[in-house]
Parts: C-alpha cells; sequence; structure tokens
C-alpha cells in the first residue's frame, strides 16, 4: 500500500493568505504518514517482528515499521481476534490503553473511510516488548468493538475515546461520557469541532479561535 | 442539612457539623441501603475526586468513582501550539510530576525527530538528576496526604516540610517551584546554575536524616499499620488486567520498573535497586514509596557525580534548526532575557538571529509519523502517544496517564470494605486529578 497522505503545506513559511512574502508562495509540501509493508522480517529488527507478523496474518494486518516500533493496522472486523491471539499467545499481558485520532477526509483521498483511529498500545512483560495495534472507523459509522472483556483496564479508555471522538465502542459495559459533563454536546478532541473565540470587554473585540489565527502549519 | 423526597428515595444534603440531625433524620429508615457521594470537595478524596458509594451499614458494597472535573483540554490545545510549546502544557497535566511529563512528551518528540542519540550526555545527566528529585517531592506528597487522609496529620506536615525543600531545588534549577517546561526537544531549556551540585549534595545529606523519620514515625506504628495493612488489596492478577503499574504492581512483588525494563535517558547506567513489597496491600506501598526514596537519591548521587566532570558540556543537540535559541537571565528585577544571547544575535550572527526568529515563531516541522513512549512516573507507566502531520504543530499527543488508569481500581479494591478504608485505598493509588483529567 502507498503512503498515506495526511496533508500539505504551501509556502515557505507555511503561512496562509498575505503571511508570507518569501516568494515561495507557489510552493507545496506533500506529507505522508510512514508506508505499510508486507515484509515484517526486515532486518535489523530481530526476528520478534516477523513472529508477531505471523501470528497475525489470518487478520491481514498490515504493518508499519517506524523510528523502530511496530504497528499493525488491523480492521475493525478483526480486531478482537487479534488482540486476543496477542494476548493469549504472544503474551502481551498490559494493554497501555487506546488512543483516538482523527484525520478528517478533507487531508488526503486515502483517509476517506478510514477517519476515525483508535490505535492501542500493548506490552509484554514477558519478552519486553511492545507492538501497537490500530483500526479505523469511517466518520459515518463510528463503530469499533469493545476491548473490555479481553483487556478490563480499557473501559476508561475506551470511554475516554468515545467521549473526545465519538468512536462507539460496541459491547462496552457502560459506554458513557467521562471527562466532558453528560450533556456536552460533540466530541471536542476531533479536527472538525468547532473551536470558540474569547469575547473581549473592549469596543465588541473578540480573541479569534486558534484555527483562525495566523499560524504555521 | 435539608431532605427532600422523591417517589422512591429520600435525599439528605449535609455539609458538615450536622451529623446528629442526618442520624436523628435516618431513625426510622428501616432500609440500611444508602447512596452517598463522597467529594469531588473533599479533604479526602485526593483531589476533585468524586465518589459515588453504596453503603450497607459501614459497608461499602459498590464504589464508583466519578472524574473529570478537572478536565482542561490539555491535548487538545496542544494541537495549536508548536511543539516546543508542547512542553508549558503538559508539564500541566500531572501537577506533582511535571518533569516526567516533559520527559515523556519530549522523547516522543525526540524519537519522531529521530534525534534521540543525538541528545548530549548532561542533558541525560540533567533529565535524570530532576525526575529523581520529582519523584522524591511527589512520593512525599503520597506520604503526606495519605497521612492527612487517615488523620496523621504530623505525616502530612513533615512530608510538605521535606517536599518545600524539593520545590525549592526545582525553582533554583529550572526556574520554577511547578509548571517547569524545562525539558525541551533536543535536551533542556538551559544549563544549570553553579551552584548545583552543591545545594543538591546539601539537600540529598539532609533527605539522609530526614526519611529515617519517616521510617520512624510509620513504618511500626501501630494504628499506622492497623489502617493500612491488608487495605485496598489487589493482587497480580488484578494488577495486570487493570493495567495498573508503578508502586502497586510493585507491591505484588512483581519488580516491573520501566527504568530497568525499558531504560531511557541512560538509565541503564545507574546502580539501583527495584523496590518490591509482597503483601499486596496499601502498607507495602507505603514502604515501597519510602524505600524508592532512598533508590532516587542514590541515583542522584550518582547523576551529580556525572554532572560534574561535564563542565561547560552542552544541554542541547548540535542541530541550530532544533535547538531552542533563546536564553534567560535574571536580571535585577527577578527575571529577563540574557544580554549575552541577545549581543550574539542583534551583533554578531545573522544567521543565530535567523534561527531564533524562526524557532521561536514558527518552531521546527517534526516528519509524519507516530510513536509511543513511556517512562516510569512515580506512579507507573506514564505513556505520551505523538502523532505529526509533518507540520510545526503535534497533530496529537495523547497522554497515558498512570493516574487515569489506576483509578479504575478503585472499585475492586474497596467494595466489601468499610467506608474509612476506601480512603486509604484511593491514597495508595495515590491519583493526581490533573493528570487523570487532563
Amino acid at each position: 500500500m502507498n503512503d498515506q497522505n495526511i496533508g500539505q503545506n504551501s509556502g515557505m513559511f507555511g503561512v496562509e493568505d498575505t503571511g508570507d512574502t518569501s516568494g515561495y508562495g507557489g510552493l507545496t509540501r506533500q506529507h505522508a504518514m510512514p508506508s505499510r509493508t508486507s515484509d515484517v522480517g526486515v532486518q535489523p529488527y530481530g526476528g520478534w517482528f516477523k513472529e508477531i507478523a505471523d501470528a497475525l496474518a489470518f487478520t491481514e494486518a498490515e504493518a508499519v515499521i517506524h523510528r523502530g516500533e511496530l504497528t499493525f493496522h488491523v480492521r475493525r472486523e478483526r480486531l478482537l481476534e487479534a488482540l486476543q491471539v496477542l494476548r493469549d499467545e504472544l503474551r502481551f499481558e498490559l494493554c497501555s490503553g487506546v488512543s483516538g485520532v482523527h484525520y478528517p477526509a478533507d487531508q488526503g483521498q486515502e483517509n476517506v473511510g478510514s477517519e476515525l483511529h483508535a490505535v492501542y498500545h500493548l506490552l509484554s512483560m514477558t519478552y519486553n516488548r511492545r507492538v501497537r495495534i490500530e483500526t479505523s472507523a469511517p466518520d459515518a459509522d463510528p463503530h469499533v468493538p469493545s476491548a473490555v472483556a479481553i483487556y478490563p483496564t480499557l473501559d476508561w479508555h475506551e470511554r475516554e475515546t468515545y467521549d473526545m471522538f465519538g468512536i462507539v465502542f460496541d459491547g462496552h459495559p457502560g459506554l458513557t461520557r467521562i471527562l466532558m459533563p453528560d450533556d456536552w454536546p460533540g466530541h471536542p478532541q476531533r479536527k472538525d469541532y468547532p473551536l470558540g473565540g474569547i469575547p473581549v470587554e473592549y469596543k465588541g473585540a473578540t480573541i479569534p479561535p486558534p484555527d483562525t489565527r495566523r499560524s504555521y502549519s | 442539612m435539608t431532605a427532600t423526597d422523591a417517589e422512591d428515595a429520600r435525599t439528605f444534603t449535609v455539609t458538615g457539623q450536622d451529623w446528629d440531625d442526618l442520624t436523628d433524620a435516618l431513625k426510622d429508615v428501616k432500609d440500611e441501603r444508602i447512596v452517598v457521594n463522597m467529594g469531588p470537595q473533599h479533604p479526602s478524596t485526593h483531589g476533585v475526586l468524586r465518589l459515588i458509594l453504596e453503603l450497607e451499614g459501614e459497608t461499602v458494597t459498590e464504589a464508583r468513582a466519578g472524574i473529570g472535573y478537572l478536565h482542561t483540554g490539555i491535548e487538545k490545545n496542544m494541537e495549536y501550539r508548536s511543539w516546543t510549546q508542547g512542553t508549558t502544557f503538559v508539564t500541566r497535566m500531572d501537577y506533582l510530576s511535571p518533569i516526567f511529563n516533559e520527559t515523556a512528551y519530549v522523547l516522543g518528540v525526540e524519537k519522531l525527530l529521530g534525534i534521540g542519540a543525538e541528545v548530549p550526555e548532561k542533558a541525560d545527566v540533567i533529565r535524570v538528576l530532576l525526575m529523581e528529585l520529582n519523584r522524591i517531592s511527589s512520593h512525599l506528597v503520597a506520604i503526606a496526604t495519605g497521612g492527612m487522609e487517615l488523620g496523621a496529620l504530623t505525616v502530612m506536615t513533615i512530608g510538605f516540610r521535606e517536599r518545600e525543600l524539593c520545590l525549592d531545588l526545582f525553582e533554583f534549577i529550572t526556574g520554577l517551584r511547578m509548571n517547569h517546561a524545562y525539558i525541551r526537544p533536543g535536551g533542556i531549556a538551559q544549563d544549570v546554575p553553579d551552584d548545583t551540585v552543591a545545594r543538591v549534595t546539601e539537600f540529598i545529606e539532609l533527605m539522609k536524616k530526614r526519611l529515617e523519620e519517616y521510617a520512624a514515625l510509620c513504618n511500626a506504628n501501630p494504628i499506622f499499620k492497623g489502617r493500612l495493612e491488608q487495605v485496598g488489596y489487589l493482587d497480580l492478577e488484578g494488577c495486570l488486567a487493570l493495567g495498573l503499574t508503578g508502586p502497586i504492581l510493585r507491591s505484588t512483588g512483581y519488580p516491573w520498573d520501566l527504568r530497568k525494563a525499558q531504560p531511557y535517558c541512560g538509565y541503564e547506567d545507574y546502580d539501583f535497586e527495584v523496590i518490591t513489597w509482597d503483601t499486596c496491600d496499601s502498607y507495602g506501598r507505603f514502604r515501597i514509596r519510602l524505600a524508592e526514596m532512598w533508590e532516587s537519591l542514590r541515583i542522584m548521587e550518582q547523576a551529580l557525580k556525572r554532572l560534574k566532570d561535564l563542565d561547560g558540556a552542552p544541554v542541547m543537540v548540535a542541530d541550530k534548526k532544533i535547538a531552542w535559541p533563546s536564553q534567560l537571565s535574571v536580571g535585577p528585577d527577578g527575571q529577563g532575557n540574557s544580554l549575552d544571547h541577545i549581543r550574539h544575535i542583534m551583533g554578531e550572527s545573522m544567521e543565530a538571529l535567523i534561527h531564533h526568529f524562526k524557532l521561536v515563531t514558527e518552531g521546527f516541522r517534526v516528519p509524519a509519523g507516530q510513536a509511543y513512549v513511556a517512562i516510569e512516573s512515580p506512579r507507573g507507566e506514564l505513556g505520551a502517544h505523538v502523532v505529526s502531520d509533518g507540520g510545526t504543530k503535534p497533530y496529537r499527543v495523547h497522554f497515558r496517564d498512570p493516574s487515569f488508569t489506576n483509578l479504575q481500581a478503585t472499585s475492586v479494591m474497596s467494595e466489601g470494605g468499610m467506608v474509612a478504608d476506601v480512603i486509604v485505598a484511593i491514597a495508595s493509588i495515590d491519583p493526581v486529578m490533573g493528570g487523570v483529567d487532563r
């Protein structure tokens, strides 16, 4: 699979509109997440990357090796099977939690249909290894199966990810908001969540929301 | 006290000093089952933690923790600031271990930048020195507030007395007592002041005397042991299922410490022991924290020894496109820019001026990708999941805060026990709500 594009910036300084006076306004740069590979057994990472890839082969997981860390992208339908194998056969006893990441579709064609990512960090204390399992769901159907039955520690982590990203973990014993108030509208950590400005009591001025201020991308 | 009657339940609101009114009002109630909302504003809940306790007499049949009262949206805020400014946010998460938050985040950023190996030795030594100093100050608060919640006020006063010394040292070294933003991507913000070795040595010598006082006061104290032993029990299986780490995991006898298992910042070069206890209870966790402070002193001594040999060594990576350029010095008003630095950028080097301007306004770009870095904070595995989209701002930063995860054990540790033991169990978890809610 090709690199996953997650955006581009233009100009010399990443400033929009009139800020960039460098004359390099036409410059664009593409940013892509590290590419997925099927050949996990590459050196110098030793045998255990391959061992895990083989064990997860039945889930058709795609691997990414980046900065010495191993990530598997698993389709959400196969997530629980993958976690079960990792816990029971490969001895990833501890799950360090799940964190959500939102890649809106307008940032790259590859994101369409997999905007919401749930990222699980697993630790094997027996072998002193870490691995990351990543699964995704489209904005239109934000459902991911709950892994609380496999890793009970995910109870609060999944609630937080639901609270912040709106990912619905099917089968969670009590999927309610955990950090935001119960009646809060929206899911604040999503990239499309509107940001408020701050009104200032001086001639009707406001401090604009951070995403509309001049900034560098 | 006020009372309201709903269809199926009577609700009483007590505000303190009115327990007699409550017992009078409950005299005729035959049903012993009571739901008590404890907190979020309660001196024994270790911060703004809300406990929902279902009681049968004095026995807790169900305990739940309600959190979110200190949620400040730090992770969201970081997405609109540069990578360097991120340290000023993360330091405010778990406010009792700011140096750990900064280090976890910075190690994540350095991993994505691919400059982990280029961080100078002196920066690593100072990080270790400050982390261990921070571990001591954090454990002191854990023991102090835990003591206060039991009613042992002396433990509280002496704990905060020593913590004050730690904060003084932090202020001396980083300029701030808390919220330091001292650890930066690529190194640390500024070299330590000249007297650091002498002052930290003085502190270590004093602590060696003071730590013995805690042992003499608490270790064999029958009231202390009576309240702590066999309370908040959680064995190894329970810990791993619930993802608990840190002193709670080590109180089951399992010597899991990321400083040993997956060393970072050069911890593999230091000589120290991983402290364990085998009782799985609150007393064991107290003893672990006490003993870990001794180990921290040992590590600090070794770090100081190294620091002496690194006089004048760099504390930032050599890459001028990443290294934070700005320097500060203490002026007559207690704050100010370093005149040497201003002379350098304004009078000597145009390139330095460009680097200063670019890094302070725009920041540096971090290649797209994601990294998860975990370090051993005083409360367990503190993980930073850092995602970059190749821009000058973090795309997403998630903190796996050990307080958040460990607090899930409230129910299993306290259900079936007494109300008073809930307080002890939570004190032994030592959650810091700033880290739980972020």
